[in-house]
């Protein structure tokens, strides 16, 4: 059977954005994605104007998935670390728990500094997380519960 | 795993197209990019070799409406046919919440089909998934070919669970959004379930 769904709360959203923002600023970066293992877009924050920031998402989830794959190879748990340099937008992915956090920055910044700013607020977002799972687990008010095959049938008519 | 963020009002679930090689996943994908509204879909991205051989997946993000005020967003992926990339298949099987086999009907490819479906069960056995348990659909596509086996005795091979099976000819569409209906109405009647 399928996993239990995760239920993300307005409140826990705005949380979790607001300490987006924050590594945003603090690290001088464009965009900061909170992104789930399987490819999930969590939350977003910045200037993602015209970015595809679902395809982005399933290809950084596509990336860690395939790089976790050699670490296991190699005899590693997992790469924590993901990061690719171009001429001039760079990313950087760090693996926290099932979530990974993606961001994209260009001159304005550098690895170094989005590096130590994305482990300082690492343990946040992970207990903010676990949270929002153990909240998903226990939730029986789901919106679905009460849907009648006539919701489902309309989204094909 | 399905995904509800109630400040955007969005539910995100993920549907994987599995099968053996050049079984039609990736035109399957290909059709429903080609006959939905540019604003009802995201991008197609394929990772695939110089000669279109799925590499890693094709994805494509569609959402499909409305329920009880909650957009409804289905993940496409299709998983790399071939063989050997087995460890790619299984990653892709990740957090899935309904799967679509597609069954090539040509006579040769029915050993291709059976090793598929048991590297099907294979792999989601070792994501702790139990196929007899997922929402799961059955298509048999190439019916428009001449060497093609007669439709119950494949369904007959290949059915596992009293499955709806999807006869599908997927270059011209035909059983395409019957098989992506199935799968999506099962996955959502799954939510209802909680």
């Amino acid at each position: 059977m399928p996993d239990t769904p995760i239920l993300l709360r307005e409140q826990q959203y705005h949380e979790i954005k607001a300490v987006l923002a924050r590594l945003r600023m603090d690290s001088s970066a464009k965009v900061v994605f909170l992104v789930d293992k399987d490819g999930q877009e969590i939350a977003s924050q910045g200037e993602v104007g015209s970015l595809d920031t679902t395809s982005l998402a399933s290809l950084a989830a596509g990336n860690v998935a395939a790089t976790g794959g050699m670490a296991q190879l190699i005899g590693e748990k997992e790469f924590p670390t993901l990061s690719h340099e171009g001429e001039r937008e760079s990313i950087h992915i760090c693996v926290i728990g099932r979530l990974l956090l993606m961001i994209v920055f260009d001159e304005r910044s550098s690895l170094g500094l989005v590096k130590l700013r994305s482990r300082q607020i690492s343990n946040q977002l992970a207990t903010m997380f676990k949270a929002v799972t153990e909240a998903s687990n226990e939730d029986l008010d789901s919106p679905f519960a009460g849907i009648t095959d006539e919701d489902i049938d309309s989204l094909f008519s | 795993m399905t995904f509800i963020n109630y400040a955007s009002r969005e539910i995100n679930c993920k549907i994987v197209y599995y099968g053996p090689g050049l079984c039609g996943k990736t035109t399957n994908l290909q059709y429903i990019f080609d006959s939905t509204a540019p604003q009802s879909r995201g991008k197609l991205i394929s990772l695939a070799t110089e000669t279109d051989r799925t590499l890693f997946f094709d994805f494509m993000p569609l959402e499909l409406g409305t329920v009880r005020g909650f957009k409804t967003r289905f993940h496409l992926y299709t998983v790399p046919g071939q063989v050997f990339y087995d460890a790619s298949r299984k990653l892709i099987l990740k957090g899935v919440d309904g799967v679509v086999f597609v069954a090539d009907s040509q006579e040769e490819r029915m050993d291709a089909n059976i090793e598929s479906l048991y590297n099907l069960e294979e792999n989601l056995r070792a994501q702790g998934y139990d196929l007899m348990k997922m929402p799961y659909v059955l298509q048999l596509n190439k019916r428009d070919l001449p060497n093609i086996i007669h439709t119950e005795d494949l369904a007959a091979e290949l059915q596992r669970k009293g499955e709806p099976v999807v006869e599908a000819v997927a270059s011209s569409g035909a059983g395409v959004f019957d098989t992506l209906k199935a799968v999506a109405k099962q996955v959502l009647t799954e939510l209802r379930k909680g």
